[in-house]
């Protein structure tokens, strides 16, 4: 079949492109200071690039333009909160974390307190996030694949080839690449992805006479929707706005805590380089959600958005790629074949880009805190570090693996919505904690990490979104719309997304834990962290290449 | 969990000269400019971000007003949250070139200076 061939080409062009980058970048990638943190030498330009490539995930770019066509409105929150949540990053974090750590989001805890406890907690909650993030690309993945490839949503052999194959580009990455590698795959990506959809925005636009008004106005008649109006998807009942308002939080608060994003400002030589790239990933991010916008409510303009679409059947994940083939011609047409082609090798490159970056943090971070630190005891050699690093790698895209595959039918933007969570109820406390508040110590950091992974974790596990959900299929029958089959309920927590409870007990436990504990070398170091983090005194050095 | 006391367990004893460096007059200048932007700043976007989440939920009927064409309310404000942030972004990028960084990176000389001492 011709457009088979077609897509296969583009995917195997992406695919070199990021083999041949990475192979280059390994020639240059010498000890633990190149391969975890690209030897602190990448300009503030290329970090923004690199910041936007790793965030941009098939989350914003498959999941939030879905949602905005299913549910108009409330999913343009998605957008809104990513963007937002930067300038927690850029006043907050960036360039005090670039001052004060090295390699992980341990290192700026470990800096003044019991270094074996918190480097295990920190370690842990980088684990799960990232995990929580991976499988929502690895479901991506298998989505992107299954619509080009025809395959049938039963046919688990193609779509676990695929996801395997993914499996095995991304420990390529991460063993070949470490942190330059992994850079550059962002920054091409990021690239592709900011010209693919600008392509796409432009001819849905031209189809309006770039009239926005239009458009919207036709996504709301074609859809028979209120789609422009508050409340499509959380206006319902007191409990679903709770929800809203616990994704707004989430979404807001997750970003300065995600471990792939934080050890990005480890990758420039100065803390005024991490604000640049911050000033840069907020431009270009700022504008993609702004595409997202069009796309989302293009798609529903233009296609067909019924219970029984392939926009609706794939939780709104497919709308992008379906729409890239409508204007390019719709279905059949050799138009609608390339640019299907295209928008879905793009998607493929924007997986892969953020799968390498969040399984290299997660095995720098089971490699660097766990192994060399304590279970080693800081004994542990350069090569030894980086070769335990590798075979974190594979453990870690395994268990994502497994956990995609009972996943898969659940929107992409919502499984991420679930990873910020996480991030903003056990990282954010202690890193903010650790940065402003002299009094903060081990067990403030310790249970607030642990508080607030299990509460966030226990509650999503008891939500309706693993058991008791249910929606209704093109036919009318009653399916289920949660991870356990129809039948098996067993959620006593209402909400979907568990921020408005587990961000604010992790800042909660945060403070109980300091002031029931006293440990005055927590408290004298700060000193020396505070003028590092502000001043750059002491912070760790470029390599000289 | 690990018992205090353990040497390869407590972080080392810090640099007296951080000690110093923090007691100076330009370093005490330096934290209060800082946080004299930064605090308030998050206070204020964020309050600005919950004020749209919570307006979505519970003044619908507001936020359904037309504005201009097709574009309500709702709309306007979630963009007007794209303008704040890329202005925040600007205000804080010259507000540190400006005030932070001279200071920043005369304390930071200092510290080589004494370190090469």
């Amino acid at each position: 079949m011709n457009d088979t061939v077609l897509t296969v080409i583009l995917f195997t062009i992406v695919v070199g492109i990021t083999v041949a980058v990475t192979v280059r970048a390994s020639r240059t990638t010498s000890g633990t200071g190149d391969y975890f943190a690209g030897g602190r030498s990448f300009s503030g330009v290329q970090n923004g690039l690199a910041i936007g490539g790793d965030y941009m995930s098939a989350a914003s770019f498959l999941g939030i333009s879905g949602a905005i066509a299913l549910y108009g409105y409330d999913g343009f929150l998605y957008s809104i909160g990513f963007l937002v949540a930067w300038l927690v990053a850029l006043l907050l974090v960036a360039e005090m974390l670039r001052n004060s750590g090295k390699f992980t989001m341990a290192d700026q805890l470990a800096y003044r307190m019991k270094q074996r406890p918190v480097r295990t907690a920190a370690a842990t909650s980088t684990v799960v996030v990232s995990i929580f993030y991976l499988l929502a690309q690895m479901v991506g993945a298998g989505l992107l694949v299954r619509l080009l490839l025809d395959i049938d949503a039963d046919n688990t052999l193609g779509v676990s080839a695929v996801i395997a194959a993914v499996g095995a580009l991304m420990v390529f990455y991460v063993t070949v690449g470490g942190m330059k590698g992994t850079t550059y795959v962002q920054i091409v990506k990021a690239v592709l992805l900011m010209t693919g959809s600008a392509l796409i925005v432009v001819l849905v636009l031209v189809k309006f006479n770039f009239n926005i008004s239009d458009m919207l106005g036709t996504a709301q008649s074609n859809s028979g929707k209120p789609l422009l109006d508050p409340g499509l998807q959380y206006g319902k009942t007191f409990t679903s706005k709770l929800d809203f308002l616990s994704l707004g939080l989430a979404l807001v608060l997750g970003t300065a805590g995600l471990p792939h994003i934080l050890v990005r400002f480890y990758t420039v030589p100065t803390a005024r380089d991490a604000r640049k790239s911050v000033l840069w990933a907020i431009g270009i991010i700022g504008v993609f959600y702004l595409f997202t916008l069009v796309l989302g409510f293009g798609a529903a303009a233009l296609l067909n958005t019924g219970p029984d679409s392939g926009v609706a059947t794939s939780k709104g994940n497919l709308a992008s790629p379906l729409l890239a083939e409508e204007v390019g011609g719709g279905a059949g047409s050799t138009g609608g074949a390339i640019l299907l082609a295209l928008i879905s090798a793009v998607a493929f490159a924007t997986i892969l880009a953020v799968v390498a970056g969040l399984v290299l943090t997660s095995s720098t971070s089971v490699a660097h805190d766990i192994y060399n630190s304590v279970l080693r005891k800081g004994t542990a050699t350069e090569r030894e570090e980086i070769r335990m690093t590798r075979f974190a790698a594979a453990g870690i895209g395994i268990v994502a693996i497994a956990l995609a595959i009972p996943a898969r039918n659940l929107n992409i933007a919502f499984l991420v919505a679930l990873a910020f969570a996480v991030a903003a109820s056990a990282n954010l406390p202690s890193l903010v904690y650790n940065l402003f508040w002299r009094r903060f110590n081990t067990r403030g950091a310790v249970w607030s990490i642990y508080g607030g992974l299990t509460s966030a974790l226990v509650l999503v596990f008891f939500s309706p979104v693993v058991s008791g959900k249910t929606g209704v299929d093109a036919e009318g029958n009653t399916i289920t719309a949660a991870l356990f089959p129809l039948g098996v309920d067993f959620h006593w927590f209402p909400l979907e997304n568990p921020g408005l409870v587990s961000i604010p007990l992790g800042f909660f436990l945060g403070w109980l834990g300091t002031v029931t504990s006293k440990e005055q070398s927590a408290e004298d170091r700060y000193t020396e962290l505070e003028v590092r983090a502000l001043t750059g005194a002491g912070s760790e050095k470029a390599s000289g290449h | 969990m690990a018992q205090t006391g353990e040497p390869e367990d407590v972080a080392a004893r810090h640099d007296p000269l951080y000690e110093r460096m923090s007691e100076s007059a330009d370093f005490v200048e330096l934290r209060r400019r800082h946080r004299r932007f930064v605090l308030p700043a998050t206070i204020a976007f964020l309050t600005w971000y919950l004020l749209f989440v919570v307006m979505s939920n519970w003044a619908s009927g507001f936020m359904k007003t037309q504005v201009v064409g097709n574009l309500n309310v709702a709309l306007v404000f979630g963009l007007l949250q794209f303008v704040t942030t890329f202005l925040i972004a600007y205000l804080y990028s010259g507000y540190s070139i400006k005030r932070l960084d001279p200071l920043a990176g005369q304390l930071n000389d200092e510290y080589e200076k004494e370190r090469r001492a």
